[in-house]
């Protein structure tokens, strides 16, 4: 097993206030990798950090083997890491399809071009009606984003996020907010992607967490609790402790 | 090196003066747009109300002054109702649309002065006793300038202690801070709001009614003091009152020594005080 | 019908000289000019949502550049609009770095003092800009081979000329993958960041591109008043710009240069009309434009015509 994601030793402090305290832990290559906790566990600092928008206080952060701490966030996406934010955050003011075109565009090189490339246009507009299929947003292209609904926005979010053809991609509460329906379906979606594709998560759905991931990491207080497939998590007695308040 | 400075003492003198004339304008300016996010594009105008108040009501004496400071405070209290009631409903609707507000209303108000004016500089005289100079370590000051560098650098102190140490400087810290915070502690922040307008206009304008004399009514002055209140801010530090003060002089003495030393490039020199101090801090000297 | 519609008007445009007198002519092509800055603005308030008022800085350094290119060299306009650009571009690029790290009204204050900063530099730095007295220009000769344009009907069909091809270039721009990756800095930031763009290097392009397009628009001035002072850099005239993107709804190139003829007719026509105590003071009506758009018309123009569409806060 590769790792495509290894936390050494990861910290983030606001001020006093230890965020994320010394974790250690990787995700392997095309795995179905969630993350979960208690609410203040330090679930989605950790994302930042992993993301690029905050760097750790001290610790290091190695993707695909290669030490990124110090790239800034756009460097890393270029990289091939790839995110969704737990709120949803598409362009309310672009159509559904100028939103996937946004990171298509620039996987294909062509995101500072100055003037337009018509044909090339085409063709990256025609992967993203695909990308709007797989995630069940067809006939939709030609809406705003701003006039979908708060599940399709999730959806379209996740379009955006595969229209950057990531190695790793990481979602915040993907399925927040969704109907049972809608998570059904993304719990499928998820689980049939390509497997060069590797998934980190944070999701507080349990059901899909248990019924998705292969590897489940539990945070409790901003610190490292286990790390496991979910039946060894589920019966690890610190994580029993740590949701439960005492040992069962 | 101290031949230097006693050359230029007297630019420095009034690099101090017009440092603390910007700051009367800043501190409002600051404090309005640290606390409702409001841009008041007309601040300059309420300098130039001040300015022109004075020159109407200054007769040489005493009593002019006296007489121009109680109007300049009722015209400030006015305005700035008037401002804080105009741009609260636009709360709601985005920064651009409070900015484009108040540039209309500075617009008209150059205008209505260009009209009462007819468009010429009006020169207001202190009051008589005032009008000589004295001799300071050899140097000559104008009166009127160390005069009003007393009474400014009080009205800063004031300013500075009201805000930094009374319970209503707390107060309005606080909102500056966190706002909805402040409104869920059960303290009416539209009271502070107007309070703080209020009071911000009319330091610009009384800044107005006593710096009459060293930078006078004319057109364009609006603009003038508005653009420098902005760079000390930007230097300063948004929603600070020791930032605003430690720009002004900081933009008082660049723009005054940068005039007396190298008059063509002036504004080369302001602009490179303001690119180096937001290049090393860019949220400004005294960041909130 | 929309697809006739840009042609139609181009044909208007075009025929213009023939049908107005030269009084209108002047207007028009002030119009086209200042039309200009104003999609420069609008390149950068409505669509990378950052608002400007510092825009009439590259305008006059693209004026006074033309203006010294004209005495010191040559009459030649599409050298005059190429350098223009060039240098205003350039100083664009230098003084943006300071600008885009600021967003929102932050942006709209450091632009205001860079405005007027290059403004009172204009009125100082007298050896190159002739102070308050200004530059005197001869007329134009629009391209090699060309007489040098002195009927208002000339100068203004090339200021037309120029005018069309830029609007076809901003165009382009706005049509671009570069255009798109704007409208999404000013939509969502952090998005783009994580969709890997790194977007302060995108905003000094668009900061840099706009200042160009700026200085094209002072070279065209200076083709049209022969003439160059530091009044043309003023605060107002970045004001004027920026509502007449405000008025034209923010985002929409032809809503800019709808929204500057309006704010030029309301400012020179109808104001050249007041008497008595307020003639001369059209400026007074553009104050009212200001108060009465704020209050009006929250969309602008093209607001009135779309729907769901929003200013960018």
């Amino acid at each position: 097993m590769t790792a495509v994601l290894e936390l050494d030793d990861v910290s983030r402090a606001f001020g006093t206030l230890r965020a994320v305290d010394g974790v250690t832990f990787a995700v392997a290559e095309g795995s179905r990798h969630a993350l979960i906790g208690p609410n203040g566990a330090g679930k989605s600092t950790l994302f930042n950090v992993v993301g690029g928008a905050l760097r750790p206080t001290s610790g290091r952060v190695l993707f695909a083997g290669r030490d990124v701490t110090a790239l800034p966030e756009w460097r890393r996406a270029r990289l091939g890491l790839s995110r969704t934010f737990q709120h949803s955050s598409v362009l309310l003011h672009c159509t559904a399809a100028e939103n996937v075109l946004i990171g298509v565009q620039r996987e294909a090189g062509l995101g500072g071009r100055l003037l337009p490339a018509p044909k090339r246009r085409r063709a990256l507009l025609d992967r993203c009606a695909a990308l709007l299929d797989t995630v069940g947003l067809d006939g939709r292209s030609g809406v705003p984003a701003g006039a979908l609904s708060h599940g399709e926005r999730r959806q379209l979010e996740l379009a955006m996020a595969l229209g950057t053809r990531p190695r790793l991609l990481l979602l915040d509460e993907p399925a927040a907010g969704m109907s049972p329906a809608e998570t059904a379906r993304l719990t499928t979606l998820l689980r049939e992607l390509p497997a060069e594709v590797t998934v980190l998560l944070i999701e507080h759905d349990l059901d899909v967490v248990f019924g998705l991931a292969d590897t489940v990491t539990v945070l409790h207080l901003g610190r490292h609790l286990a790390t496991g497939t979910p039946e060894r998590v589920r019966a690890d007695p610190s994580v029993q402790s740590a949701y439960l308040g005492v040992a069962p | 090196m101290i031949g230097w400075f006693d050359a230029h003492a007297v630019s420095m003198v009034d690099g101090v003066a017009f440092g603390l004339l910007y700051f009367t304008l800043a501190v409002g300016l600051s404090l309005v747009f640290g606390m409702m996010d409001v841009l008041n594009l007309a601040h300059g105008t309420l300098y130039l109300a001040g300015a022109y108040v004075a020159y109407l009501l200054s007769d040489g004496g005493w009593t002019g002054l006296l007489i121009g400071l109680g109007a300049g405070i009722a015209v400030g209290l006015a305005g700035g109702a008037l401002l804080a009631a105009l741009t609260q409903p636009l709360a709601h609707r985005g920064h651009l649309d409070q900015a484009l507000l108040t540039l209309g209303l500075s617009i008209i108000g150059a205008e209505i002065f260009l009209v009462s004016s007819g468009g010429e500089t009006l020169a207001t005289d202190p009051p008589a006793a005032l009008r000589g100079s004295v001799q300071v370590a050899g140097h000559t000051y104008p009166s009127y300038r160390l005069v009003f560098i007393g009474i400014a650098g009080m009205l800063a102190l004031a300013v500075y202690l009201a805000f930094e140490r009374s319970a209503l400087g707390a107060l309005v810290r606080a909102t500056v801070a966190d706002r909805d915070m402040v409104r869920v502690l059960g303290v009416d922040t539209r009271r502070v709001l107007f309070g703080v307008f209020a009071a911000g206009s009319v330091l610009a304008v009384v800044g107005g009614v006593l710096g009459a004399p060293i930078l006078g009514p004319s057109p364009g002055i609006d603009g003038h003091v508005l653009v420098l209140s902005l760079v000390v801010i930007v230097i300063g530090g948004l929603g600070s009152v020791r930032g605003a003060l430690l720009g002004a002089l900081l933009v008082g003495e660049v723009d005054t020594l940068g005039r007396a030393i190298a008059p063509s490039y002036a504004a080369f020199l302001l602009f490179g005080a303001m690119f180096v101090v937001l290049a090393v801090r860019p949220r400004g000297l005294v960041a909130v | 019908m929309r697809r006739l519609l840009a042609p139609a008007a181009t044909a208007g445009l075009v025929a213009a000289p023939w049908l107005l007198d030269s009084y209108a002519i002047s207007l028009a092509s002030r119009i086209l000019v200042l039309g200009l800055l104003a999609m420069s603005v609008n390149l950068l308030t409505g669509v990378t949502g950052l608002p400007t008022l510092g825009q009439a800085a590259y305008f006059g350094v693209g004026a006074y550049a033309a203006a010294l290119v004209a005495r010191a060299w040559t009459q030649i306009g599409v050298l005059h609009l190429a350098i223009a650009m060039v240098v205003a571009a350039a100083v664009a690029a230098v003084t943006g770095v300071v600008a885009v790290r600021a967003r929102g009204v932050v942006f709209l204050m450091l632009t205001l003092a860079i405005g007027e900063l290059t403004y009172s530099a204009a009125l100082q730095w007298d050896t190159v800009t002739g102070g308050s007295d200004g530059r005197a220009t001869p007329a134009v000769t629009p391209f090699w081979g060309l007489p040098a344009v002195t009927r208002d009907g000339h100068v203004y069909l090339w200021i037309l000329a120029a005018f069309l091809a830029l609007f076809a270039v901003v165009a382009a721009v706005v049509r671009s993958p570069f255009g798109l990756a704007l409208k999404g800095v000013r939509d969502n930031e952090a998005r783009l960041r994580a969709d890997g763009y790194p977007v302060t290097r995108y905003l000094l392009v668009a900061y840099a591109v706009a200042g160009g397009l700026a200085g094209a628009a002072g070279a065209l001035w200076v083709s049209l008043q022969r003439f160059v002072s530091p009044s043309d850099l003023g605060f107002q005239v970045s004001a004027m710009a920026l509502i007449a993107v405000v008025l034209g709804g923010l985002g929409s190139m032809w809503g800019a240069v709808a929204g500057t003829a309006l704010v030029v007719i309301a400012r020179d026509y109808l104001g050249g009309k007041l008497t008595g105590e307020l003639s001369g003071r059209g400026s007074l009506l553009l104050g009212l434009v200001f108060v009465a758009a704020v209050y009006l018309l929250p969309r602008g123009l093209a607001g009135l015509s779309r729907l769901s569409r929003r200013a960018p806060s």
